[in-house]
Formats: structure tokens, sequence, C-alpha cells
């Protein structure tokens, strides 16, 4: 009995330690839930003035707990200012953006990317997937070396060695959720989402089946942020195909 | 010799000076800088005007398309009685309005009369329109005929019948529609008029600020009473009504940051106020906004409906409580713990009419889509409140919407999960 408690005990703290440390590791990883509510120290700030997108995009940008909505912090600013300008001109088609960003004057959109671009939050805890191992290797092979048989290049080449953009219009991919990116893709292949021509990702995307897409969505997810997120710099390495967004 | 060559230089010399000197005195040269403004020639000043004229008319919001050229058309327009389109007024000869005269678009803003005689629906102002003076329809025609002609054909309107039978516009003019220019009420100040004439007029608030009956008219007798902006649903609110957006108890200072900053230390504006202070008031010169907020504070107190009573204001405790948790946890950080915000940056739920008024669907609206106040001008970078329909459920929006209705005096009456169902789906995610 005594034994048995002691034991019960023991493990009772060595689980305490190990959450302790636990806690102590993930400090500055504020949690999910945390992330979605409005935060700021001063009111005449553009901390405060970008809570409107706390609830989906996390107080500093870092995403939230919904997987569906996209981490914005370190992204290449001209990147998110593209983006914006998208949504209120309707370019770009999601009808919570499209309303929220309509009567916003360019200046303003410019400092919001601005200041989203400069965010270096701690990332999400990376998403567990589910997808088999075969699936993951082919997204691997697909982001790091491309498939020369479609002519598709490697996502690495023109979104970073460390996924992290390329400035100064190339996202980050590193810290976006599974169904983002293949809703992304799905949207590029269908014309609902463009970018400045010549488009290069839509030229990409037309070539990936729905298993290469579902394949590198799933691989991307799980990759861990290399610990500077800041995006490449412009055009260090010869783009495998001619993108507006870079010119 | 040497002594002639010495002299034959110095001559020269002064002599080239002399003949530089002279040049320099006749040539005309840069005009002088004259500080201050220098006066326009006559067709720039009519331009000018026109183009400020057609500011206060807001022509830009339903004459272009979004990502659209300017005044090119095409842009829809939802009816209950089906989908309108803009027409192109860009001075194009073969689809615009290059070969109207000044004539020609006098009659159209006068009597809502198209060129070749055609009768235009209300979806276009006219009604308010023809308040305006031959004057100023002449220099708003004069600017539209300055803009860059865009060659856009115009896009046929989608009327269900019978309301594609433009015939029927007679009967429609009949009952709602008063031909004439602004008449001055000679008891009342040149301010207190100009404000009228704007308001009545260029600014057709009326449009969205009286009920819209079902044959698509506006009773006079309710002006500015408010009402829902068909397809919009969004409620415009009574400018009559001290319980709504009447204006009786604000500053002057007040009504003219809401009309022309977008901000102010009573209220914000949003939705298509949102568009129309973006678009049109926020280019207005101090003088003219101040002119219509002595007019829309001076507008006779009319309530169409009495004050909700003690029992229709009566909440259960645990919506109440409810309530309160949610606001404590996602409305506190910016609106504080007694609802008095932090205005003009974030506006105060307490005491706000908008939050009162006996429509919620405002309130449902803006907890559900969020919402950023317009960049002016006066206010360049506005705060703005994020979406919560991903994270509250129909309950939840309910419970804290009732809760901020009925919060700290407030007046207001609570709402049910089934108000928040029906305007959950006008934004899609």
């Amino acid at each position: 009995m005594t034994t048995s408690t002691q034991v019960a005990d023991c493990a009772l703290q060595a689980v305490r330690s190990l959450a302790v440390a636990g806690l102590l590791l993930s400090a500055d990883i504020v949690s999910a839930q945390d992330a979605a509510i409005a935060a700021f120290k001063t009111v005449d700030s553009m901390e405060a003035r970008v809570q409107g997108c706390a609830t989906c995009h996390g107080q500093r940008g870092q995403g939230t707990s919904d997987e569906y909505f996209p981490r914005l912090a370190g992204k290449p600013a001209a990147y998110l200012y593209n983006q914006l300008l998208a949504f209120r001109e309707g370019k770009r088609v999601y009808p919570p953006m499209n309303y929220l960003v309509a009567y916003l004057p360019d200046a303003y959109l410019k400092d919001i990317a601005e200041h989203f671009a400069k965010e270096r939050p701690a990332f999400q805890a990376k998403q567990q997937t589910t997808a088999d191992a075969s699936v993951i290797t082919r997204g691997a092979t697909l982001a790091t070396s491309g498939d020369p048989n479609k002519q598709v290049p490697p996502c690495i080449t023109c979104h970073g060695p460390g996924l992290t953009g390329m400035e100064p219009g190339i996202p980050g991919l590193v810290g976006l959720r599974a169904s983002y990116i293949v809703a992304q893709l799905t949207r590029w292949r269908t014309g609902n989402r463009q970018a400045a021509r010549p488009d290069c990702m839509k030229r990409i995307a037309d070539r990936l089946s729905d298993a290469d897409v579902h394949a590198v969505a799933s691989w991307l997810a799980t990759q861990d942020p290399p610990a500077d997120a800041s995006p490449a710099k412009a055009n260090l390495s010869r783009m495998p195909l001619s993108c507006g967004s870079q010119m | 010799m040497r002594k002639g060559t010495r002299n034959f230089f110095v001559i020269a010399i002064v002599t080239v000076l002399a003949i530089a000197g002279v040049i320099a005195f006749l040539m005309p040269g840069y005009l002088p800088v004259v500080p201050g403004v220098v006066a326009a020639d006559p067709t720039t000043q009519t331009i000018n005007k026109g183009e400020y004229l057609a500011r206060a008319g807001d022509c830009v919001a339903c004459h272009s398309a979004p990502g659209g050229k300017q005044f090119a058309g095409g842009r829809p327009m939802p009816t209950p009685f089906g989908n309108l389109y803009a027409p192109n007024i860009t001075p194009d000869d073969e689809t615009g309005i290059g070969q109207w005269t000044a004539d020609d678009f006098y009659r159209m803003m006068h009597k809502g009369v198209s060129r070749d005689g055609t009768l235009l629906y209300p979806a276009m102002p006219f009604a308010a329109y023809t308040k305006v003076t031959r004057e100023d329809s002449d220099a708003i025609y004069a600017y539209l005929m300055s803009v860059p002609p865009v060659n856009q054909k115009n896009r046929p309107h989608e009327l269900r019948f019978p309301f594609n039978q433009r015939d029927l516009l007679i009967g429609w003019r009949t009952l709602y529609f008063k031909e004439g220019e602004y008449v001055a009420d000679t008891t009342k100040s040149t301010q207190w008029n100009r404000g009228a004439y704007l308001v009545e007029g260029l600014g057709h608030c009326a449009m969205c600020h009286t009920a819209i009956n079902r044959l698509g008219g506006s009773k006079t007798s309710q002006e500015f009473e408010g009402g829902m902006i068909p397809n919009q649903n969004w409620y415009a609110p009574s400018l009559t009504s001290n319980r709504e957006a009447g204006l009786g108890n604000w500053s002057i200072k007040d009504i003219t940051d809401l009309l022309q900053a977008g901000v102010s230390h009573r209220a914000t504006v949003y939705g298509p106020m949102a568009e129309v202070v973006y678009n049109s008031l926020q280019y207005l010169n101090d003088a003219d906004v101040e002119a219509m907020a002595v007019y829309l504070k001076d507008l006779p107190k009319r309530d169409s409906e009495a004050p909700p009573t003690s029992s229709a204001r009566l909440v259960s405790p645990n919506v109440m409580e409810l309530g309160r948790k949610i606001y404590a946890k996602q409305c506190f950080m910016c609106h504080g713990d007694e609802g008095k915000g932090y205005p003009p940056s974030y506006p105060p739920i307490a005491g706000n009419q908008s939050i009162t008024m006996s429509s919620p669907v405002n309130s449902i609206r803006m907890v559900l889509n969020g919402g950023y106040a317009p960049g002016t001008k006066k206010n360049p970078k506005p705060h703005g409140m994020p979406p919560f329909s991903h994270i509250l459920d129909d309950e939840e929006v309910a419970a804290v919407v009732t809760y901020i209705r009925v919060a700290w005096e407030n007046s207001g009456t609570p709402v049910t999960p089934a108000q928040v169902s029906t305007l959950r789906t006008i934004i899609p995610e």
C-alpha cells in the first residue's frame, strides 16, 4: 500500500517536473487559444490597430489553433501588401477578408503589411500528420527536389531553403497547415487565386495532381522552422520560372 | 601695339558683359513666385467644383465596379426586384455619356430621364438629385466630360417581370417622385440651408435612412426614420430618433468627426456608411460638413415606435451571465469593463445608440463579421474589430449582444440565437 502510494507519488512528481520543463521550454509559445484574443499595450500603436486580425491570424500574426487561417508574421512585406490589395480590389476572393479591408487606403495597407513582416512570434506547435509514409516521402521529394518529369521545380528554390520565403514577393511556407496549403493550391488550379503575371505559381499548380497537392501540403505542414525565420534575400539564385511578383 | 591689344581685350570684355547684362535684363525668365494661391481659369474652376460635387454625390461608389475603371459602370446592385448594373458615365462617345449635352445631363439629374427619353430606375437617386441646382449640375457634367473615356458596354439589367417593364415607372414616379430644385427655408440660417441642400440633394441620405416599402419607394412622411437597406442586410438607423442615430443631443464636433473622419467620441461608422465616408464625405470641406451637421442635428424628433417596455427588456440571468463572461474574455480589451471604450479609436458601447436601437442587426453583424472604420484623411489608420463568427456559436453571439444591449443602463432588448443564425450566412467563409 505504502509502496504503491510512494511509487504513484514519485510518478506524479516526475510527470509534474516534465510538465514544468515543458512549460519552461514553451514559455514564449503563446497557447493557441490565447493567440486568438486581442491584446496590446497602448491604444495608439500599430500593435493595437491590427487586432482586427487577431481572432483569425493571432495578435502578432502567429496564427491560431484554427488551421485554415495562415500565419502572417515574417512573410515578406511586399507579399502581404499584394494580398491586402488583392483582397480590397476583389482579385483574391475570400468574403470575410474582402469585407474587412474594403475601405482601407494603400498607405495603411502597406503599414499593416510591414508590421506583420517585422513580427517574429514563436511558431505554433507543428502539425501531426496522419498521411502515410509514402505520401510524406513524395511530398519531401516534390518540395526539395521537384519532379523533372512534370517540370515541377522544388518549392525550396523560390520559397527559400528554410521555407521562409524570399524577398520581395514570395511567402514563407513554414508554419502553414496542410488544409490551408491544399486550399490555396486548389484555388490556383481553378483560377480562383492569381498572382502577378506571369503567374509562376499557376503554372506549377496546374502540373500537380490531387495526390501531389496532398503530399506536398502534408510534408510542408510537418517541417520545423529554422532558427532565423526571416525570408531569403531577393533573387540570390535565378528563378526556374519567371514570376511577376519578383519583378 | 601691346597696349593697343590690351585695350582691345578690355573693350571686348566690357562690351560682352554689357550685352549679357542687357540680354539678362530683357529676357523674360521665370515668372516671379508669388506666395499664395493663383486663381485658376474659369474652366479649371468649374471642373474642380464639379469634381467636388461629384464626390458629394458619391457617383463613384455605384458607377465603378470593384477593381474596375473609375465611372465605367458595371457594378451590380442587387435589389429585391433583381440585379441592376450601374451604367458607364465616362465621356466615351459609344458606350458612355460622351454625346450627352449639359441639357441632357440636367434633365437626367432633375427628372430621372435618360438622353433617349427612357425613364431611369430609382436606384439612381434622382428623387434626391432633382434638388441640385442647374449650375451645380453643369459643373458635375463638366467634370465627367473631363475624365478619361472608357469604352465599356453597359451590362443589361436583370430584373424580374414585371419590374423589367420600364413603363411601370410612370406609376412609381406618380407615387414617390417630386420634381424640383431645393428651395431655401427663409426661417433658417444660410448654413442650415447649405446643409439641407447637401443632405437632401447630392448626399441622397434618405435613400438608406428612410424605410423602403414593397414598391421600392420611400414615404416622405417617414423621411430619415431609418430602415433596412434592401439586399445589404444592414439597418440604416433613424436620423430623427434620439434612440437611434438621431443627433439631437450630439455636439456638432462629434457629428462632423463621424461624417468626415469616420470616428468620433460617440460612435464609429461601419458597413455601408463606412463606404459613404470613404468615397464621399471625407473629401468635403469643413464648412460643408459642419453645415450638414447643423441641419442633421436640427431634424425634427420623431419616433415611429414607442420605447421598449420593461417586460420586453427582461433577460434570463443565465443568458446575462454567459454574455458577461464572453464580454470579459473577448470584448473587454478594446471596449473596457464599463463599455466606455477608448474613443475615438475604440467606440464606446455604453450609451451608444447604434447598440441599443430597436434593430439588433448591426450589432449582431459587427460581432459576427467585425469591421474596420474607413481610412480617411483625418483618420488614415483606423482601428478595427475582428470577426467572431468562427469562435462564437449562435447562442454565444446572442448572449453577448444581449448583454451589451442591456448592461450599463443601455436601453436595448434581448436578441435570440435564431436572429444570429439568419445573419450568419451573409458573409460566407
